[in-house]
C-alpha cells in the first residue's frame, strides 16, 4: 500500500475510507526510546492538525497531531502497553490509531514518499 | 550545532561513534549513543563510560585555604585526610543552595572543588567575591578532562589500565569517596549512578588515548559509552539530587534532603544562621519519592503517565508541592518522580496534575532502587 506522510513525521495508510496512522521510521529513530503514549479515545471527532495525544521518550514529551479530519475508529491498545513497538516496528505493530475520513480531499495536502524524503533531507 | 559551544577532547570521538550531540551548559555533549534504555541497562548490569569533562574543577590553595573553604560550605572538611573526598552544598546568605559539589583534599592546604557545569561561572564568581589574601583559586576546568567508568564491571576495567599497573596494591583498596593521584591523574572512587565506579581527572592531552584504552578494555565486558540522558535516569533511580531539579536557590539543603551534608555544629558557614533557624522552626517542605498509578477508565487500565518536572501535586484542590524530576524508571519500569512537598501533607492521598488530568500517586521510599557503591558491586538490589 502506498503511504502518505505528514510534516509532523506520521505515515498514513488509506484503505477505503479508513486511514491508519503511525510514526515514521525516521522519527522513531530520531526520537529515541519511546516509553509512554497517550492516544485519542475511540469515537472522538478530530480535525486535521489537532493535538490528539502525546508520545514520550525518557527525556521528552511530543504532541501527536491528527493529520486528517474524521472520527477515531480504533486505537492500538498494544502500543499503549508496549510503547517500544514504536521503535521496534513503527510501520506495522507500532501503528497508533485509525481515522474514518471526514474530508477525503485533505489527503491531497499530505506528502508522498518523495516529498517526505525531501523533508527529512534524504 | 552552535559553533560557540565548548568542546571536550572527546567531542569528535562522540560524533564519530553515534553520539547525538546537544548543547548542555555551554558544551557540546553527547545526550545518547545507541539509546537511553540500553545505556542505562549497561551501567546497571556491566559498565558504562561517560565523558563528563563539562564539570568544573577549581583548585583552592594557600596558607588559609582550609579554614576559608570550610566557611563556604555546609559540610565539614577539616577532619578529612588527604586522599578523601567530601560531598557538600555551597549556600548563599539566605541558606539556599548555590551548588552541590565534591571537595578533594589534595594536601594539607590544597583542595579541588568539583562543581556542576551549569553553575561553574556562578561558583567561580562567588568564590572570587569571598577571596582573602592567603587563599588562591586556580580554575583548571579548561585543561582537565573527566571520564567516568561506572557499573559492576568497572573495577576490572579501570584496574587493567596500563598506567595503573604499578598501583595495583593500593588501587584495589580504593574505598568509596577516596582517591589516588597517579602522575598527573586523579583516580577517584566516586560517581553519579549508584553503581561501583570511578571518575578519572586527567589533562586534556591524555583524554582521547585514555578513553580509547578504556573502550577497548571494556568491550569484552559489555561496557558502552553513555550519554547525559542515561546519566540522569541512573542518578534519579538512586535518589541523587540534581541541581536545577532537587537543588535550587529557592530552598535550603534541608528541604532538598541533603541535611546529612550540613554540619549544624560548625561555628559558622555562609547560610548557617538561616538553615539553623529553619531546623528549629521546622523544615516546611521535603523532597519525597512517588509512583504514578495506572489510570483505570471503565474496564480498561492504561499505563501510568509520566510526571515531569514542575507538574503540580495536589491534596484535593489544594496544591501542596511540585515535581522536581520524573521519568519512567528504566530499571523498575514504573513511572516515578521526586517532588518537593509541604510536610503537612506527606501522609495524605495526593494526585499529580499531568496535562490537566489529576492522576493518583503513591509514596515510594527514596532511593527508588538501592545504590551499590560500597561492598559487592553486583550485590542484590533489594533494599
Amino acid at each position: 500500500m502506498d503511504l502518505r506522510y505528514s510534516k509532523e513525521h506520521e505515515w498514513i495508510a488509506v484503505d477505503g475510507d479508513i486511514a491508519t496512522i503511525g510514526v515514521t521510521e525516521y522519527a522513531a529513530g530520531e526520537m529515541g526510546d519511546v516509553v509512554f503514549l497517550e492516544l485519542p479515545e475511540d469515537g472522538s471527532d478530530v480535525s486535521q492538525g489537532d493535538p490528539v495525544g502525546t508520545i514520550e521518550t525518557v527525556k521528552s514529551v511530543e504532541d501527536l497531531y491528527c493529520p486528517l479530519t474524521g472520527e477515531i475508529t480504533e486505537i492500538n491498545e498494544g502500543v499503549l502497553d508496549t510503547p517500544e513497538l514504536v521503535n521496534q516496528d513503527p510501520l506495522e505493530d507500532g501503528w497508533l490509531f485509525k481515522v474514518k475520513l471526514g474530508n477525503p480531499s485533505e489527503l491531497d495536502s499530505l506528502l508522498d514518499a518523495a516529498g517526505y524524503n525531501e523533508l527529512i533531507g534524504g | 550545532m552552535n559553533n560557540d559551544l565548548k568542546k571536550t577532547p572527546l567531542s569528535q570521538w562522540h560524533a564519530e561513534n553515534g553520539g547525538k550531540m546537544v548543547e548542555y551548559a555551554g558544551f557540546e555533549m553527547p545526550v545518547q549513543y545507541q539509546g537511553v534504555l540500553a545505556e542505562h541497562a549497561a551501567v546497571r548490569e556491566t559498565a558504562g563510560i561517560f565523558d563528563i569533562t563539562h564539570m568544573g574543577e577549581i583548585i583552592v590553595s594557600g596558607a588559609g585555604a582550609t579554614s576559608w573553604l570550610e566557611n563556604l560550605i555546609t559540610n565539614r572538611i577539616t577532619k578529612t585526610e588527604p586522599g578523601q573526598i567530601t560531598y557538600t552544598a555551597m549556600c548563599n546568605e539566605a541558606g539556599t543552595v548555590l551548588d552541590d559539589m565534591l571537595i578533594y583534599r589534595l594536601a594539607d592546604q590544597k583542595w579541588m572543588v568539583v562543581c556542576n557545569a551549569a553553575n561553574h561561572e556562578k561558583i567561580i564568581n562567588w568564590m572570587q567575591s569571598k577571596i582573602v589574601d592567603d587563599v588562591e583559586l586556580n580554575d583548571i576546568s579548561h585543561t582537565t578532562a573527566l571520564i567516568a567508568v561506572q557499573g559492576p564491571c568497572s573495577k576490572e576495567i579501570v584496574a587493567s589500565l596500563d598506567a595503573l599497573q604499578e598501583q595495583q596494591g593500593t588501587f584495589a583498596d580504593l574505598e568509596f569517596y577516596t582517591f589516588k593521584t597517579v602522575g598527573d591523574w586523579i583516580v577517584s572512587r566516586t560517581g553519579y549512578t549508584g553503581e561501583h565506579g570511578y571518575e578519572l581527572y586527567i589533562p586534556f592531552a591524555d583524554a582521547l588515548s585514555l578513553w580509547e584504552e578504556l573502550i577497548s578494555l571494556g568491550k569484552g565486558k559489555g561496557m558502552v559509552p553513555v550519554g547525559l540522558a542515561a546519566r540522569d535516569t541512573l542518578r534519579f533511580e538512586v535518589g541523587y539530587c540534581l541541581y536545577g531539579h532537587e537543588l535550587s536557590e529557592n530552598w535550603t539543603p534541608l528541604e532538598a534532603g541533603i541535611g546529612w551534608a550540613v554540619r549544624m555544629k560548625k561555628d559558622s558557614f555562609i547560610g548557617l544562621d538561616v538553615i539553623k533557624g529553619q531546623k528549629e522552626s521546622g523544615v516546611p517542605r521535603r523532597i519525597r519519592g512517588f509512583e504514578v498509578m495506572p489510570i483505570v477508565i471503565g474496564e480498561k487500565t492504561r499505563p501510568a503517565p509520566i510526571a515531569r518536572q514542575d507538574c503540580e501535586l495536589y491534596c484535593g484542590d489544594q496544591q501542596v508541592g511540585f515535581v522536581t524530576s520524573g521519568t519512567k524508571s528504566p530499571t523498575t519500569g514504573k513511572s516515578l518522580f521526586m517532588a518537593l512537598v509541604d510536610v503537612n501533607f506527606l501522609d495524605n492521598d495526593l494526585t499529580v496534575d499531568i496535562r490537566g488530568k489529576q492522576v493518583a500517586v503513591k509514596k515510594q521510599k527514596l532511593p527508588f532502587i538501592a545504590a551499590r557503591v560500597k561492598g559487592d558491586p553486583a550485590a542484590s538490589r533489594e533494599l
